[in-house]
């Protein structure tokens, strides 16, 4: 940037700001979800002519802003850790009538470890907490986990985006990442000047990963000179929804071990399981710790994510999630650290939460009873919602949608005619992208394009949560409907 | 046990793996590993948690296991501005209502019997209030924050300043320190970009320039002159820089300063603004520690946005970002990450993409938004709650100056120590004078000076203080930055143990 003596212009322009910052997209909250917005405020303030009274955000998995009911323990257990004079002798007896024992007990054990939740913690994130953590993955896994190695962290996209830009040198640097994926990945790589590296999951068999296809994509990028050094999973997937097999997952680390690629596994929403006997949850950890081969296990190297804003615990709002590091350089790991402690540490009431959801109330808790009946609650109406919109999209005039194996999403394919895509280049979009603002603007519903996620040429689809309240929800799929069928009429060839 | 420190005289990373060995892409070595990771990341350095308080965690470990090799029974962190972790008490209002939003049950009808005997009535209509606006404290906000939070924000800056602010330019951010670095990636592209930051100063600047891999610039402020910003200095930093060709394209300021705590004038807020419109420069204003000012009359807070807006239209399109925090002031609440920072004159086109990088994140973490609610809309001259609160916060403030000048004076008092008076912030950054007997010591084991001298003081007295190579200092000479946060009712214990130490030290090291 030099210095002009131009005077009207600004001194920070478009035209000398970060060149890797614009080319960074993250649809999720991109051009549709910013008119949806618009359209909201227009309609608590009274004005406009839309045909429908509000706005549904299914473009972003944040349930409680769908009135999802948070798990009471968890915030009894946070508002105590905030106001500790509610912890003090002189108010216990009043403090029992609103708060049941364990989760004063639970308060009380987490503060002794924190101190108070308004000063800085450890930059990892309160070791206490990280032994839970620990704790966590050895009862889930059947191995043990290494306090030491987890990193509490801000949801689980700021640790993704520590690990990425570790891992990348400059734009040869590349990371295989799915498609369709969630664009936090494309969109770190961009910020990062390093190329993502695609790999196509299989519509036609449910989003199934075909290792042919990974050794395909590895190769050909290493042979045009991209230093392809890591994998991305996301298990169970996002935008699609599926989960993997046991043998999927092995064969997924004997692959990172033999093309020297670290692993790094997006598996926040590993209880959001809806076959649970044909597609249980199996973490890589686990699968990596069970391999085989010994030089598998101790050679592959692996970062596995988690988060709190997912399955039914749904606290997006929170900002808390860890990774957890498995045969790293003990060098790299003083790196990660170094890094965790410029920003100083993770907020502690995401702290908290991590600790909650990784040891809820067990049998036998005073809690227990109302914990696990609200994840119940909140868990099968997930499966009845889903399989609900699943089969109201497919019968919906070419659109075919896979069932959600897993997450909180549906990605149908929506088959678009020409005269749809030439109204869309005449708007410089997308022709899924001119669906999904033609179905905002005609029934308030946001979804996402799935030109935001990446999808196989000349195809189209577009993501939508099945989280609207399950009241609401018939109402919901009609004005789909109705919106699908006028659309293809108007549009018809 | 840490076996080697300080390898440079630059770095200040810790070897904890005694291995250290460097593995090459064979089958064998790992992936990912010193030489195949991003290079920019190994230049960074964070002294503030950096070596002495690795050092530090490791020797409170050591306490509990086997106190009796040390000298002291406790370890006392001065190495970070985080005061609740040193007890100071958090504002009994601002946890209450963080708490009702926390548990939605206790604004309950059927509940407000026994609430309201826990609760005073303006925490819990607060808390309704927030709630309407929020929703749930569990689902993501909008990313720039919720609105009506940031109209309370704008409604601050007006009645702080007199000028008004706009909510839409206002982005809620996990602590300052968030803000500060996404805004020094837009503003930087490449190894010419430069920002003008000020020597000493606080290193998430030069660490987040390390890891954009941008020029600092430095500035020197004049100890001799309570750490004073002479417009000339600017003038010569910026002249220079350029002349090797790098783009400078913004200047820091951080008033309250940090670690220097001192508190700029308004003639000499004038200057830099004058400065950084001749020479095209934005601003970045770090006011974190505005309300932590000790000499009011003398040094009051002025806010960068208030004199901008003062100095008439042919300013009026200076470009500058303000940035506050919920950790600092008396507010204290580090590890809720609450902040915000104000774009004035900002381009359109630049707004947009600010809001792009921070959609990627989502959104700042709700309990940190509330507690910048509270922060900048505490309770009024009238509300059940203020007496308590104003008692507090008096509290606090007259503590806190008490410290700052009982501290200093100790400071002042050791041999070849002076120490400049905290105008503001939490910290005091004191120059020592070392015989060259200490230096050679330091040498030896491959430390600068000022990081032996702090590190005896840690393994003598259990005090994590920071050297003042992690802030930037005048070459040849040394500090360190000690914050003045330990409890008062163990102050006098504390400064006779550093008392004790000095003169120790000193006669060691004596020529």
């Amino acid at each position: 940037m030099t210095v002009t003596k131009n005077n009207t212009e600004k001194v920070l322009n478009i035209n000398n700001v970060n060149p890797l910052i614009k080319n960074v997209e993250y649809a999720v909250r991109g051009k549709l979800a910013i008119r949806a917005e618009e359209i909201r405020t227009d309609l608590e303030a009274g004005k406009g002519n839309y045909g429908f009274s509000k706005v549904v955000s299914c473009n972003i998995g944040n349930p409680q802003q769908l009135n999802q009911a948070p798990i009471t323990f968890f915030r009894q257990v946070a508002s105590l850790c905030d106001n500790p004079d509610l912890l003090k002798k002189e108010n216990l007896p009043l403090v029992s009538q609103l708060y049941p024992s364990d989760s004063i007990a639970r308060a009380q054990t987490l503060l002794h470890s924190i101190g108070s939740v308004g000063a800085y913690s450890h930059s990892q994130g309160v070791p206490h907490i990280r032994n839970t953590v620990a704790q966590f993955i050895q009862e889930r896994d059947g191995h043990a986990a290494d306090a030491s190695h987890i990193f509490l962290t801000q949801g689980a996209s700021s640790g993704v985006q520590t690990l990425l830009s570790m891992l990348t040198q400059n734009e040869k640097s590349g990371i295989m990442i799915p498609i369709p994926q969630y664009p936090l990945y494309s969109a770190s790589l961009a910020l990062y000047g390093a190329t993502p590296v695609n790999y196509y999951l299989d519509e036609a068999t449910g989003w199934s990963l075909d290792i042919n296809q990974l050794t395909e994509s590895v190769t050909s990028a290493r042979k045009q000179g991209t230093d392809v050094r890591a994998l991305v999973i996301i298990n169970p997937g996002n935008p699609t929804g599926q989960c993997l097999t046991a043998d999927n997952v092995r064969d997924i680390i004997t692959f990172c071990h033999e093309q020297r690629l670290v692993l790094l596994a997006d598996e926040v929403y590993q209880t959001n399981i809806y076959e649970p006997e044909a597609r249980p949850f199996v973490s890589f950890k686990k699968a990596l710790m069970d391999h085989p081969d010994a030089e598998v296990r101790e050679g592959v190297e692996l970062v596995s994510f988690h988060s709190i804003s997912k399955g039914m615990v749904g606290e997006c709002g929170r900002r808390g999630g860890y990774f957890e590091c498995v045969n790293l350089d003990s060098l790299v790991l003083e790196q990660i650290y170094k890094m965790s402690s410029v920003s100083l540490c993770p907020n502690l009431h995401g702290q908290i939460l991590v600790d909650l959801m990784c040891n809820p109330p067990r049998l036998g808790d005073a809690s227990y009873e109302s914990y696990s009946g609200e994840i119940k609650t909140i868990y099968e109406s997930l499966v009845r919602r889903s399989k609900k919109l699943e089969g109201v999209f497919n019968e919906m005039e070419g659109v075919s949608c896979q069932a959600a194996q897993g997450s909180m999403y549906l990605f149908p394919q929506v088959t678009l005619s020409d005269k749809v895509a030439a109204a869309a280049a005449k708007e410089s979009m997308a022709p899924d992208a001119f669906y999904s603002h033609a179905m905002l603007e005609a029934t308030g519903v946001c979804v996402v394009p799935g030109s935001g996620f990446g999808q196989k040429a000349n195809t189209w689809h577009f993501r939508s949560t099945f989280l609207p309240e399950e009241h609401l929800f018939d109402q919901f799929c009609s004005d789909l409907e109705k919106f699908h069928s006028s659309f293809l009429e108007k549009y018809r060839d | 046990m840490i076996r080697s420190l300080i390898r440079t005289t630059k770095t200040s990373c810790v070897q904890l793996n005694q291995r250290n060995i460097r593995y090459s892409s064979t089958k064998h070595g790992k992936v990912l590993n010193v030489n195949t990771m991003h290079p920019l990341i190994k230049n960074v350095e964070y002294a503030v948690r950096g070596a002495l308080p690795i050092r530090a965690e490791a020797l409170s470990a050591q306490l509990k296991k086997d106190p009796s090799k040390l000298n002291f029974d406790k370890v006392v962190f001065c190495n970070i501005g985080n005061p609740q972790q040193l007890n100071q008490k958090p504002i009994t209002f601002f946890r209450q209502v963080a708490s009702l939003c926390e548990n939605p049950e206790l604004l309950k009808a059927e509940n407000r019997g026994l609430v309201s005997k826990l609760y005073p009535a303006d925490a819990i209509a607060r808390a309704e209030l927030l709630m309407k606006n929020i929703g749930s404290i569990g689902a993501y906000t909008h990313s720039k924050g919720i609105t009506h939070i940031r109209e309370n924000v704008a409604k601050f800056i007006e009645r702080r300043d007199g000028y008004p602010a706009e909510p839409e330019n206002i982005y809620l951010t996990q602590g300052a320190s968030e803000g500060v670095q996404k805004v020094i990636q837009l503003l930087t592209h490449n190894t010419k970009s430069g920002i003008m930051i000020p020597i000493p100063q606080y290193p998430l600047y030069s660490a987040t320039l390390s890891l954009v891999d941008a020029a600092p610039v430095p500035y020197y402020l004049n100890e001799k002159e309570d750490w004073g910003l002479d417009p000339a200095e600017l003038k010569r930093s910026v002249t220079e820089a350029r002349k090797n060709g790098v783009n400078v394209c913004a200047l820091v300021i951080i008033n309250p300063g940090n670690p220097t705590g001192q508190c700029l004038s308004e003639e000499n807020i004038r200057e830099i603004i004058r400065f950084c419109h001749e020479e095209r420069i934005v601003l970045l204003a770090d006011e974190v520690y505005q309300t932590n000012i000790y000499q009011p009359e003398r040094r009051p807070f002025h806010s960068l946005k208030k004199v901008l807006m003062s100095m008439g239209p042919e300013y009026s399109e200076q470009e500058l970002f303000s940035f506050h925090s919920t950790s600092k002031g008396m507010v204290g609440e580090c590890g809720r990450r609450g902040g915000y920072f104000e774009c004035v004159n900002i381009d359109p086109e630049i707004m947009d993409q600010v809001y792009k990088i921070s959609s990627i994140s989502l959104c700042p973490n709700v309990h940190g938004q509330i507690m910048v609610d509270l922060m900048t809309n505490p309770p009024v001259e009238g509300d059940e709650s203020y007496p308590q609160y104003r008692a507090e916060m008096d509290a606090i403030f007259q503590s806190l100056s008490r410290r700052a000048i009982k501290l200093a004076k100790c400071f002042n008092n050791l041999e070849g120590v002076t120490c400049n008076e905290a105008e503001g912030a939490m910290y005091l950054f004191p120059q020592i004078t070392l015989p060259p007997k200490a230096i050679e010591a330091a040498k030896e084991k491959k430390m600068t000076a000022d990081s032996f001298y702090a590190l005896s003081m840690l393994d003598s007295t259990g005090v994590c203080v920071i050297p003042g190579s992690g802030f930037g200092q005048e070459p040849g000479t040394y500090h360190f930055r000690s914050t003045f946060l330990p409890e008062e009712h163990l102050f006098d214990g504390f400064c006779a143990g550093l008392q004790d130490f000095h003169k120790s030290f000193m006669d060691k090291y004596r020529d």
